[in-house]
């Protein structure tokens, strides 16, 4: 059997104002159908045990989530090794439904950027308000990341989770990487 | 710089994060038409001062397709609207008129 790796391989950087980390491999199903049947609702909330989200959300405990991706459109995460089943489970429960579900874990990168100046880092990137009082956290949101698409949430205080394109995964590191280099803090957000 | 709200999901971003699709309300003409009709579909464009109906994309966000009425020359938006529809709505078409009376645009006034 083929060794499985994530686009990094769980490279890391931490001599920075803030930690870079691929976070190595993740299970995500994209669900796309019309978010207010109860057939897909229940579909992601089944298989991931957290709450279905508020549009431009997300809800996440651990591997498990549900983003908000679109009005029709789901990012279900759950543990890289569960996926198969995962994707049995909501095909149990979409029989009837029109919807899709496919596995994108391989086809996306999940980095994590952690620390007190995660949140100064990452507003050098994305052209979105990210003061503690306009991005607060189970807030969900897809933008890009200088010249790549990136959506990102707040998996936990100072710490956000960011998805890219696994074919951008060397660029989004190095971009964290060089908005993170040590003496860059802004110290805006700290008044 | 634009800041449009994506009128699928809510957001408000800056105009990077969307990509413009050219001119709002075209009419298509297609075989069965004539050449003067195929030629103004395919060719002829608005070019004003002031106000302006377009398509936009949140190609960076949800990749919804919208519709945005703007103006070409204080770079004001004036609101964003679904893009199933055949024309601008009336209140969106009240407001402009508030801020720019007697507009036109193609047909819309």
């Amino acid at each position: 059997m083929s060794n499985i790796v994530s686009a990094l391989n769980n490279k890391a950087y931490a001599d920075g104002i803030a930690e870079v980390r691929e976070i190595g491999l993740q299970g995500m199903i994209t669900l796309r159908g019309d978010l207010a049947s109860s057939a897909v609702k229940s579909a992601a909330t089944s298989v991931t045990g957290v709450k279905m989200p508020a549009p431009g959300h997300a809800n996440s405990d651990g591997q498990h989530g549900i983003c908000w991706m679109s009005p029709d459109e789901l990012l279900v995460l759950c543990p890289y090794d569960a996926v198969a089943d995962t994707l049995e489970k909501m095909g149990k429960s979409l029989a009837k439904a029109h919807a899709l579900y496919v596995d994108v874990s391989d086809a996306r990168a999940v980095f994590e950027l952690s620390g007190p100046h995660a949140r100064e880092v990452l507003a050098k990137l994305v052209p979105v308000d990210l003061s503690p009082a306009a991005f607060t956290s189970g807030m969900f949101r897809r933008s890009r990341m200088a010249q790549i698409p990136a959506a990102f949430w707040l998996h936990a205080p100072d710490s956000f989770r960011i998805v890219t394109f696994r074919s951008n995964a060397q660029y989004a590191f190095d971009l964290l990487k060089v908005a993170a280099q040590p003496g860059s803090e802004v110290g805006y957000f700290k008044g | 710089m634009l800041i449009l709200t994506c009128p699928c999901c809510g957001v408000t971003g800056e105009e990077t994060e969307f990509h413009a699709g050219g001119e709002a309300h075209l009419k298509r003409f297609g075989p069965g038409s004539s050449e003067d009709q195929f030629e103004e579909y395919l060719f002829m464009r608005e070019n004003p001062k002031g106000v302006h109906f377009e398509r936009w994309r949140h190609v960076n966000g949800c990749g919804k397709w919208f519709h945005a009425a703007r103006n070409t020359v204080t770079l004001e938006v004036y609101g964003t609207y679904a893009a199933q529809t055949h024309e601008p709505p009336a209140d969106l078409r009240d407001k402009i008129t508030e801020k720019v009376p007697g507009w036109t645009w193609r047909e819309f006034q």
